[in-house]
């Protein structure tokens, strides 16, 4: 139960903190912001991890996690590459 | 003990990767520090798995895992072209909703199974022990966690997919279940009952199927009617939503780094949301669930237009930028449908190299999603600080002898200005009507989203340039050059 509030507590401060940081990022940034935390969502992998990395699974729970660590790396590494690509082309004159 | 002390190394790791990301976000607040911070967010993920793998016993699946999606994400990364960065993100947020969605189910199916064994069949109920899912109130917490991430997470799947194919221009019309926003209801209720079913009996194996598949098709069904113009809204909440299921899947594993994270993501994309709505004047509501052109009397476009569309060529054009002091170009969609960012950039420089003062003018929804017009012109090498957003542009347009609107229509439309009662009414656009001379290039006469006609069009000190943008931009840039 403690740890349940205190994750609560996590999210919700989270949250707040999210929409002081977004608010700042210029229109200009708007795209590179959103595959940048397409890529940040892709923080999923960890859990994907956890769940493929079990050891003894069945078919069912196994192709799941294979299928999950996938995805999630797909998020990650196509997320970051091409959020660096977009930015690299920001120059000031 | 060696254990536990094992596990408080793993949380604080958790910790700094959380702190690495927030610094990530916080330099996307420049460009200078852009790229910096991109890279202190990579570094935090690859903090966080790096201990995650501490913790796992079998790597084979992990390895398929990782080098399967590291090829998929750095083919696709590397190769997209900028004009479709739109359709990468749409699939991103996709593939976030479906690891957030895998993840639980995974949770779920691997709980079921150590307790009952191996389950013969995915319907039907089995005797679970009590406290499965953990003791009392943090077990139905834990359920309902589990239900609403493959809920969310279903839905991001199937609604990226369309909003994907839409962008691709794979799915052309629009489509939706009879009764609209009613139907769609009705699956959210079918979704939501079903977790409930779960919660109360958490054996019942029908009711997770149940809730994924109505989710699923819900996704289908609250993208399908959306159109083309209204997408940076929905990327930008479906990129909430995906946010959203990683938070979820956090709680489901008790994970902190998941939660930071997902809630970070989730609030950027609703704040995104919420700036692309506001931009339209249009609440949510109406673009998930509205027709834009309802109310408002149907203006005839002939009325408008007739006798008063003067056209112009392309040498004629240069002629009149020859005389100018300040020139202003706002790009919309349609520059990059024809891939004309760069023949744009070598007119502005051809301009400059004049001594002509000149300027980008970016609708918050040009293109087809927030910043995608921002991203074109830096591919084409135009400094960012020439891109300047509308309530900085708008005061300059008085002063400005020509403005250049290419592939842009709706927000250059004087009506959602002056005309009260017209559809777009109230919607903030770029007052390129208030400059001395205004060139719009544009294939024909043809409507912009809204399905209105344009009087910026009819204007006296209007000249369409007809034809591909493209080619007419390039015929400017040389008879300037010429000249």
């Amino acid at each position: 139960m403690e740890t349940l509030i205190l994750l609560l507590a996590l999210f919700v401060l989270a949250l707040f903190l999210g929409v002081e940081l977004i608010t700042k990022v210029p229109p200009t940034l708007h795209t590179p912001l959103m595959s940048g935390t397409n890529a940040i969502s892709g923080i999923t992998l960890v859990g994907a991890l956890l769940a493929a990395g079990a050891e003894g699974s069945s078919l069912l729970v196994g192709g799941l996690g294979f299928a999950a660590v996938t995805l999630a790396t797909i998020n990650v590494v196509g997320g970051y590459l091409v959020t660096n690509r977009m930015l690299a082309m920001f120059k000031r004159k | 003990m060696i254990e536990s002390t094992m596990h408080h190394w793993v949380s604080l790791a958790y910790l700094v990767a959380g702190v690495l990301f927030i610094l990530g976000i916080k330099g996307l607040g420049k460009p200078k520090t852009a790229v910096r911070g991109n890279l202190l967010s990579a570094l935090g993920m690859l903090l966080a798995v790096a201990v995650t793998l501490l913790d796992v016993v079998d790597f084979k699946l992990i390895a398929a895992g990782v080098a399967a999606g590291t090829v998929i994400g750095a083919v696709m990364a590397l190769r997209i072209q900028m004009t479709s960065i739109p359709q990468m993100v749409a699939l991103l947020n996709g593939f976030g909703g479906a690891a957030s969605l895998t993840i639980a189910a995974a949770e779920y199916y691997g709980k079921v199974e150590g307790a009952v064994g191996h389950l013969d069949s995915a319907v039907g109920a089995v005797a679970l022990p009590a406290g499965l899912f953990g003791a009392g109130f943090e077990g139905s917490v834990a359920l309902v966690s589990i239900g609403l991430t493959v809920l969310i997470g279903a839905v991001t799947l199937t609604g990226s997919l369309v909003a994907f194919a839409k962008l691709q221009e794979l799915l052309k019309g629009s489509f939706g279940l009879p009764g609209g926003p009613i139907g769609n209801g009705l699956l959210l209720l079918i979704g939501l009952g079903a977790v409930v079913v779960l919660v109360v009996a958490p054996g019942n194996l029908t009711a997770m199927l149940v809730i994924i598949g109505a989710a699923l098709i819900l996704g289908l069904f609250l993208v399908g009617p959306i159109g083309g113009a209204d997408m940076p809204v929905v990327i930008a909440l479906l990129n909430s939503y995906s946010g959203i299921a990683a938070a979820l899947a956090g709680f489901i594993l008790g994970n902190t780094v998941l939660i930071v994270a997902g809630s970070l993501v989730g609030t950027s994309g609703l704040i995104l949301t919420q700036i692309m709505c506001v931009a339209m004047n249009r609440s949510l509501a109406n673009v998930l669930f509205g027709k834009m052109a309802e109310g408002g009397e149907t203006i005839d476009a002939d009325e408008v237009y007739a006798g008063k569309v003067k056209s112009a060529q392309p040498e004629e054009i240069a002629m009149m930028l020859e005389m100018a002091k300040r020139v202003v170009i706002v790009p919309g969609y349609g520059m990059a449908m024809a891939q004309a960012q760069h023949a744009v950039r070598e007119l502005m420089d051809s301009m400059e190299k004049r001594g002509i003062e000149v300027e980008f003018g970016i609708h918050p929804v040009a293109g087809r999603m927030p910043g995608h017009m921002n991203v074109l012109l830096a591919e084409a090498e135009v400094p960012y600080d020439k891109l300047v957003e509308m309530e900085r542009i708008n005061p300059t347009f008085e002063e400005t002898d020509v403005v250049i609107v290419i592939g842009a229509n709706d927000v250059t439309n004087p009506m959602a200005r002056d005309a009260e009662g017209s559809p777009i009414y109230g919607m903030p656009i770029l007052n390129v009507d208030k400059a001395k001379n205004v060139v719009v290039v544009k294939r024909s006469l043809s409507p912009g989203f809204a399905g209105l006609p344009n009087p910026l069009f009819a204007m006296d000190h209007t000249y369409m340039v007809y034809g591909d943008g493209k080619k007419a931009i390039i015929e400017m840039t040389s008879a300037l050059n010429e000249a």
